[in-house]
């Protein structure tokens, strides 16, 4: 075996590549990664990571300025953007360099270079100058290139004051007033962030209503919550026009009653779904089948053309970088012919939306599950009756639960609220171990806790027929 | 660290059996090899040698317990230098099916199973764990399947949803009869396939009028595997005379000539040469040597030919292997053997499992012609009724001839018509002419 060959090339270094690399690794197999730009992937340099850092900021500047509520003083209360992007940029900074730490300890060889298959079996790489790497061979290809932000036609993106996620997190100069289109969780999360500094802000989405992958429910307690912060939503909406002036953008907006209005705003986040990095791969070439900028693949990666896989955002929805993990990790197994290893329900996953307050969920929406024919028995229980809940200064909030009336089993659930992000996981893993509302009710919750929220949820179920 | 005896699977589709006897008690040293109790199966009573040696510490299990799950503990030995106190230690209690709790025909006498594990209990030890998702136990409770019949696919064998709905929609949780082998079923409907409650049948006659008997395991075996193939078999008949003089004379010389040797002495039965006519019979009809799978056809390279020992009590039927090319006196030495130990219930689960096709000869008790169920997964069986002579027109003269009338029960999944009178006709050449049998 040469230097250039590999038992497994993974092309992309973001949270599904370095997993996949890294378990190869451990699996004993010889394992290279190659990655254009950022070990860690957009999750850890322009996603996920720095994201939260950026909201972390807005979080304590938000209690701060209720600081009189908790009975302290604080006076002068105020933020700079320039420290709080550094912080953030500190954050993504530190966890790229253990990413690096991982693959190394783990013997993976990483390349820095776009990569491109030549054949299934034979990978060419470019450097950054554009010049040629020695072409390198692998019995298994992993395309982990992840996605990118979609843009749509009309509507350019990705300068001064048209701005994507990755703009928007190195923001320059705080707007003070934004406009931002599409209300899912990359939307949502900028809009809170810029709303919660004192952005006049604006959010604008083409379905009727925010989140529009949450419960109907839960969409309708997060608007009226933003709405409340001060934050103009317009549903079942549409822009028209951008036009870029000198300091500030003319929006033309279609609103759902039909009327049109324009709007002018220092600067507009584009946040309407993101697109696989299907480009410059030589998948067409080679047979890869791709739809809608993504690559069709099978319930363990596999792309139908022998020894190449896909997984992660380029693979398709929902992108989340904890599903490329996981993804990564059955399609290694897979490959090294591991037992057991079960595709991944993607009704198992659960999405976390940092927003002030945020929202958390898994499984299918009430709505889902009539429509899949389940009979559906619903539990409801407000953080308003929730003593921890009350002590944080933080009533307003919802767990929802969604059982099938037949076997009790849990079919979905769906919060919002304070830390809310933290406790999915507690109905995620009640879920994978297919839990009936009976182990969650005997179940011990602590007291007090948010969680117990989760418990009255369930209790609250029975004898409710929705 | 004292040594459980676990309940021996003996074999390899058995889950549970009876502890008939015990026969060692507490106390008793015991060396490797010796018998330590005898375990009554669907078919057999099997001895159970000592692996370990020691001192019988405890017996869990006691005599005549019914339903004793495979590698549940029914013993506990002392190693050398252990006292009786190291039996206070944790010890897991012996699983116990639960079809045998809800059997009421438990032997007088014999301690219930829920005791022998009550007892257990008592020193706070909890029953095995059966691992199964809670939606999992949910539905298979709902939908009356046993889990301990599932293989789970969960992580580390758990049985997850989809598990159950798989086994529902196919319904291989119920007690299915796989190759060759019976399984007690776990409850008595399958027993009979009978609508008709127990209770309304016993009205039905006046009271102390009868007496009535427990099935035994042999019993309710035989119940089930015939309910089975009566259910799943497209039986047919095809019934064929054979002329038995050139057999009975070729039977007569050759046993003339048997040494005065005991050791190897012999003497041929009429049913030795029907197994080896039947047995080359198949070779010559290779295609009805065959069995019926859902999804392939097996043909068998060897004719297995399983024959039916009437026994106390019910039936057996230990399998002659190849003997397509066995003489007949390897033939007659093993079915003697065989047909002994039948009759005190000492085969062994791999002498009357398998086998490709059956013979049940009812001649000895005068019956003419009669019909036989199939043996499942076999294809064919061969009902041989009594040589007697009878008129036979023969050229334009009527003549008395020695006949023999046999009766082929086909499975018409595996047999045709045409195939099965194929293989009838072979087995008479051969019956007739006893001569091709050397070849």
């Amino acid at each position: 075996m040469t230097d250039t060959a590999y038992d497994l090339v993974v092309i992309g270094a973001g949270p599904g590549g370095y997993v996949a690399a890294i378990r190869a690794a451990q699996l004993g197999m010889k394992t290279a990664v190659i990655e254009r730009e950022h070990l860690g992937g957009i999750c850890l340099n322009w996603g996920c990571i720095p994201a939260k850092a950026l909201l972390r900021s807005a979080e304590a500047f938000h209690l701060m300025r209720r600081a009189d509520e908790f009975g302290l003083t604080a006076e002068g209360v105020g933020f700079n953007l320039e420290k709080i992007v550094a912080r953030s940029r500190a954050v993504s900074k530190k966890l790229a360099g253990g990413v690096g730490y991982l693959l190394k300890k783990n013997k993976v060889t990483v390349i820095d270079g776009t990569a491109k298959l030549k054949t299934a079996g034979v990978v060419t790489v470019t450097n950054k100058d554009g010049k040629p790497l020695p072409e390198i061979s692998a019995k298994h290809i992993i395309i982990a290139t992840g996605a990118r932000a979609r843009t749509l036609p009309g509507l350019e993106a990705g300068n001064r004051l048209i701005w994507t996620y990755k703009q928007a997190l190195v923001a320059d100069t705080m707007p003070k007033s934004l406009l931002v289109v599409g209300s899912g969780a990359i939307g949502i999360e900028f809009a809170s962030f810029f709303n919660t500094l004192g952005a006049k802000t604006t959010v604008i989405e083409v379905l009727d209503r925010v989140l529009p992958t949450e419960d109907a429910e839960i969409s309708a307690l997060a608007r009226k919550a933003f709405e409340r912060q001060g934050m103009t939503i317009h549903t079942g909406a549409k822009v028209d026009a951008l036009k870029a002036g000198f300091g500030s953008v003319n929006a033309s907006l279609q609103l759902a009653d039909g009327q049109s209005e324009t709007l002018t705003v220092d600067r507009v986040i584009l946040a309407v779904g993101i697109t696989g990095n299907v480009e410059g791969l030589g998948l067409e070439e080679l047979g890869v089948k791709v739809e809608h900028g993504h690559i069709v693949t099978g319930d363990f990666g596999e792309t139908g053309v022998p020894g190449v896989y896909a997984i992660g955002d380029v693979a398709g929805a929902p992108w989340l970088a904890h599903k490329a993990s996981h993804e990564a990790i059955i399609c290694v197994e897979k490959i090294a012919g591991l037992p057991d290893i079960h595709p991944l329900d993607a009704q198992n996953i659960p999405g976390c939306t940092y927003c002030t307050p945020q929202v958390a969920s898994v499984g299918l929406s009430e709505t889902a599950a009539k429509e899949a024919g389940y009979e559906v028995r619903v539990g409801r229980f407000p953080f308003q009756a929730n003593g921890k809940a009350i002590a944080l200064g933080e009533p307003d909030g919802l767990v929802k639960t969604v059982f099938d009336a037949k076997t009790g089993a849990l079919l979905g659930a769906h919060m919002i609220g304070a830390e809310v992000t933290e406790m999915i996981q507690g109905y995620a893993i009640g879920k994978t171990l297919e839990t009936t509302e009976a182990e969650l009710m005997h179940t011990v919750f602590p007291h007090p806790t948010l969680s117990e929220a989760m418990h009255e949820a369930t209790l609250d179920h029975q004898g409710k027929q929705a | 660290m004292p040594i459980q005896i676990l309940m021996p699977a003996l074999s390899p589709t058995m889950e549970e059996g009876k502890l008939a006897k015990w026969l060692i008690k507490e106390g008793d040293e015991i060396t490797s090899g010796k018998i330590i109790a005898e375990i009554e199966t669907d078919k057999a009573t099997m001895e159970v040698e000592a692996v370990e040696e020691g001192t019988v510490g405890r017996i869990l299990v006691a005599e005549g317990t019914e339903g004793v799950a495979v590698n549940a503990p029914i013993a506990v030995l002392l190693a050398e230098g252990e006292d009786k106190s190291a039996l206070d230690k944790p010890l897991p209690a012996p699983v116990v099916a639960s079809a045998s709790q809800s059997s009421a025909t438990r032997t007088a006498g014999a301690s219930s199973p829920s005791a022998a594990s009550s007892d257990i209990n008592a020193n706070g030890h909890a029953a095995e764990r059966m691992f199964a998702s809670p939606v999992a136990r949910r539905l298979a409770s709902e939908k009356g399947i046993d889990l301990r019949a599932i293989k789970g696919s969960g992580p580390h064998g758990r049985i997850v949803r989809s598990d159950v709905e798989e086994a529902a929609a196919s319904g291989s949780a119920k007690p299915a009869v796989s190759p060759g082998q019976a399984l007690v079923p776990s409850n008595k409907s399958a027993l009979s396939g009978v609508a008709m409650p127990d209770n309304q049948i016993i009205a039905t006659y006046e009271q102390g009028s009868f007496e009535s008997v427990p099935h035994d395991n042999m019993r309710k075996t035989i119940a089930a595997r015939l309910v089975q193939a009566k259910q799943s078999i497209p039986h047919f008949y095809l019934t064929i005379d054979c002329e038995l003089d050139a057999l009975l004379e070729a039977r007569q010389r050759l046993n003339m000539r048997s040494p005065k040797d005991e050791d190897k002495a012999y003497r041929l039965s009429v049913n030795d040469f029907i197994i080896k006519a039947m047995g080359l019979a198949l070779r010559r009809v290779p295609k009805a040597n065959a069995t019926w799978t859902e999804e392939n056809m097996l043909y068998h390279k060897h004719s297995d030919v399983a024959v039916a020992v009437a026994v106390e009590g019910g039936l057996f039927t230990p399998v002659i292997r190849n003997v397509e090319s066995k003489s007949l006196v390897e033939i007659s030495r093993q079915m003697r053997d065989l047909a002994d130990r039948a009759r005190r219930r000492r085969l062994a689960p791999h002498e009357y499992q398998g086998g490709t096709t059956a013979i049940s000869n009812l001649g000895m008790f005068g019956i003419r012609q009669f019909d036989a169920v199939i043996n499942p997964p076999q294809a064919t069986i061969l009902a041989v009724g009594q040589g007697e002579k009878r008129p036979v027109v023969k050229g334009d003269k009527i003549v008395a001839v020695t006949m023999m009338t046999v009766t082929l029960s086909c499975d018409h999944r595996v047999v045709d018509g045409a195939l099965g009178a194929q293989l009838l006709s072979a087995f008479k050449s051969h019956i007739e002419e006893p001569v091709t049998m050397l070849l």
